[in-house]
């Protein structure tokens, strides 16, 4: 099966980020960056169906020239190759599904598998757009995803429980938290890696609309939390909670 | 000059820290705790390949320098895996290079498969109780019978001695008195640890409790011919191009371990509040992590500097021993610093940070100690005259 994985670059989530002060964005000295834990997990479930059945695992992103750091992780945890899709412009989700869209286009994957969010942003709807693009079945939130021929079965976690759904290919899917346990690389895949092609691809080269649609107009860090209140009993519990926290 | 890392360097250091964080501080304090070896740990470092990373491709290695390993090994150790981790793997990863440097093919291909699988663990017996800095008196003795030798004698400080199958083991084959120099008439066997013939004896010591050192009783230990290493005679020789590259990894896990100490000290130092504000604001609490920062920072110069030296082939004795030296002084420095830091919690186990100290406090005195260093630079750096 050939599967096209596409792969985001986010801050480490241990870093603590801090909002610049004009709100134009983070303060990305002293990020270490790396790749969405929702990517990982898909490159992570491409290798195991490529295991199990032969195949393909293509990763590809759309970012600078430093983003190959996250390629080569990927292509060193067992992917067969790579492409970057040059831009140091900040695409919006639209703009980055369309490249994802024309690349599957272009390279024909059986399968396209992706994070459901990245911790960056958390937009969760890139994999979405992707489908819809391609007018291709999409099973998102996947926690088992399993094959028999062309027919894939996937088992998505919504709200209050699990849902089964099945698609024939091509098709897409997005991962959850429990569909997986990424591996590490081991040094043997390091030093292959070294050798696997990654190729580049201007992204204005493309033909595809990147006009941006969304304005990030400012960001703001959360507010601090303020400090609980101690109530004296259980009625007045039940007090704050009606008509302060509105709650109940 | 060139100070950047190669990808692929990053990339080890990148998956050897995701390799350690399946592996937290509880989980080392516990094996201390217990003094039991961390076969987990040892076994996901095999797995992943990391045991062959400068052993030659040809035999299922990854024919890296002793840069690549030294950054192995100082994630290891930063990891808060400390010594505890790093002399797991150490043996594995630097010990057999004597076999790779002067064992025959045969050798070769029949033992490293297994060292970088994980499946054979190799000791490191060459101290004995009256040779320790002076290597040239040992007193192992090694007969020959036949396509036999026939082995007798002590060694002290055997690390891995109850995991081992195999020791490397340095014997005298002409006695000291018969020799016209005296690093002649040794040899080196890549001998069995057979238990009917090597009582095997653990000593306690102050840190590093999950990897056992021991001491070793020889009693008629039959090594065959076909795992002599190298020349009849030439075992201290055989030796002699290990030393550098093992200082280059000590020095690597002592900053290592001097990481880890400052990463929880600085850690607690912006949380604990004393007095009205985080102990970090006081300058005799910053101060000195700032400083012991900077010490490792340069420790780890030296150390890549001599790594790359080896590396390219250049002679590196000097940087190597002082690579060694300032690391061990830093790490050191580092651990006590938390130590400090940390005030009364810096003394109870929980917090982690007396386990870095007692177990980097070694680095001053094994694989060789600060002092041979300096005697090393003073004759053979300044000049000056040998002192022994
Ligand atoms: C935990 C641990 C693990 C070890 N693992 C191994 C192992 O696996 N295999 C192995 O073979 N060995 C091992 N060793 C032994 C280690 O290499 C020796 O301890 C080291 O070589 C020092 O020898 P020694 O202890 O006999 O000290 P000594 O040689 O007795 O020296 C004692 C002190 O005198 C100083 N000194 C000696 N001569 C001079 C001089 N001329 N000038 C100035 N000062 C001098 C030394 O620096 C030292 O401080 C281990 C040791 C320890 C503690
Ligand atoms: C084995 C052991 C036995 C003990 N026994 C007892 C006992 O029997 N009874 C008892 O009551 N207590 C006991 N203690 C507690 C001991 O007295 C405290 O650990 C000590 O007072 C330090 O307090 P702390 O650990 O909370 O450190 P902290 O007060 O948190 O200080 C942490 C570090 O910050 C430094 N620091 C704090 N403020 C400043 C400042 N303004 N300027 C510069 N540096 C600063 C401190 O010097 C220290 O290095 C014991 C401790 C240990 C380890």
């Amino acid at each position: 099966m050939k599967i096209l994985v596409p792969i985001k670059r986010v801050p480490d989530p241990a870093t603590t980020i801090r909002v610049l002060p004009d709100g134009s964005g983070i303060a990305t000295d002293n990020v270490k960056w790396v790749i969405n834990p929702f990517c990982e997990i898909a490159i992570e479930e491409a290798l195991r169906i490529k295991e199990k059945q032969t195949g393909e695992v293509i990763l590809l992103t759309v970012g600078q020239t430093t983003w190959q750091e996250q390629l080569r992780t990927g292509l060193a945890m067992g992917a067969d190759r790579a492409i970057l899709v040059k831009t140091d412009a900040a695409l919006d989700q639209l703009a980055i599904a369309r490249i994802i869209a024309k690349v599957a286009g272009d390279e024909k994957p059986d399968l396209v598998i992706l994070g459901k969010q990245a911790i960056d942003d958390d937009s969760n709807q890139v994999g979405q757009i992707v489908a819809e693009t391609l007018a291709w079945p999409q099973a998102t939130f996947a926690s088992k995803v399993e094959f028999a021929g062309d027919k894939c079965t996937v088992i998505r976690e919504v709200d209050g429980g699990l849902e089964t759904i099945a698609f024939k290919l091509p098709g897409l899917i997005t991962t959850d938290l429990r569909l997986n346990e990424p591996r590490y690389a081991s040094l043997p895949g390091i030093m292959k890696a070294r050798k696997k092609e990654l190729k580049e691809v201007a992204a204005d080269s493309l033909g595809v609309d990147l006009a941006p649609k969304l304005k990030i107009k400012r960001l703001d860090a959360p507010p601090k939390r303020q400090a609980g209140r101690k109530v004296a009993s259980v009625e007045e519990l039940v007090q704050v909670l009606h008509t302060e926290a509105k709650a109940i | 000059m060139n100070f950047e890392m190669t990808a692929a360097q990053q990339e080890i250091v990148r998956q050897v820290r995701a390799l350690c964080a399946n592996f937290p501080d509880e989980y080392w304090r516990e094996r201390d705790r217990k003094a039991e070896f961390p076969h987990d740990f040892y076994a996901a470092v095999a797995k992943a390949g990391y045991l062959g990373v400068a052993i030659p491709e040809e035999y299922g290695g990854s024919g890296l320098g002793i840069t690549e390993a030294a950054l192995v090994m100082r994630e290891v150790a930063a990891s808060g895996a400390a010594m505890s981790g790093a002399s797991a793997i150490h043996l594995s990863i630097f010990g057999v290079s004597p076999l790779v440097f002067h064992g025959n093919e045969e050798q070769k291909k029949r033992y490293l498969p297994k060292v970088i699988s994980g499946e054979m663990h190799v000791a490191f017996a060459v101290t004995e109780p009256d040779a320790g800095n002076d290597i040239t008196h040992i007193k192992t003795a090694a007969r020959r019978e036949g396509d036999c030798y026939l082995i007798n004698g002590r060694k002290v400080f055997t690390t891995k001695a109850r995991e081992a199958s195999k020791m490397l083991l340095l014997t005298r084959t002409t006695p000291f008195e018969q020799v016209s120099k005296k690093t002649d008439g040794m040899s080196l066997f890549f001998a069995d640890l057979d238990p009917a013939a090597v009582e095997v004896r653990e000593l306690e010591k102050l840190g590093r409790a999950a990897v056992d050192t021991n001491m070793l009783f020889i009693d008629n230990l039959r090594a065959s011919a076909d795992d002599l290493i190298g020349k009849e005679g030439r075992g201290f020789h055989c030796l002699l191009d290990g030393l550098n590259p093992e200082r280059i990894l000590v020095a690597a896990e002592g900053i290592g371990i001097g990481r880890a100490a400052l990463a929880r000290a600085v850690r607690y130092a912006n949380e604990r509040v004393v007095f009205g504000r985080p102990i970090g604001q006081n300058q005799a609490i910053a101060h000195p992590l700032a400083d012991v920062y900077a010490k490792l920072e340069a420790a780890e110069l030296m150390m890549l500097k001599a790594a790359w030296l080896f590396d390219n082939r250049k002679p590196c004795g000097p940087e190597a021993n002082i690579a060694k030296l300032r690391a061990a002084e830093a790490g050191f420095e580092a651990c006590d610093r938390a130590v400090q830091t940390l005030g009364g919690y810096g003394y109870i186990r929980d917090y982690d940070v007396e386990r870095y100290f007692r177990e980097c406090r070694l680095l001053k005195i094994a694989p060789v100690s600060q002092e041979m260093v300096l005697n090393s630079i003073s004759e053979h750096v300044l000049g000056l005259p040998r002192s022994y």
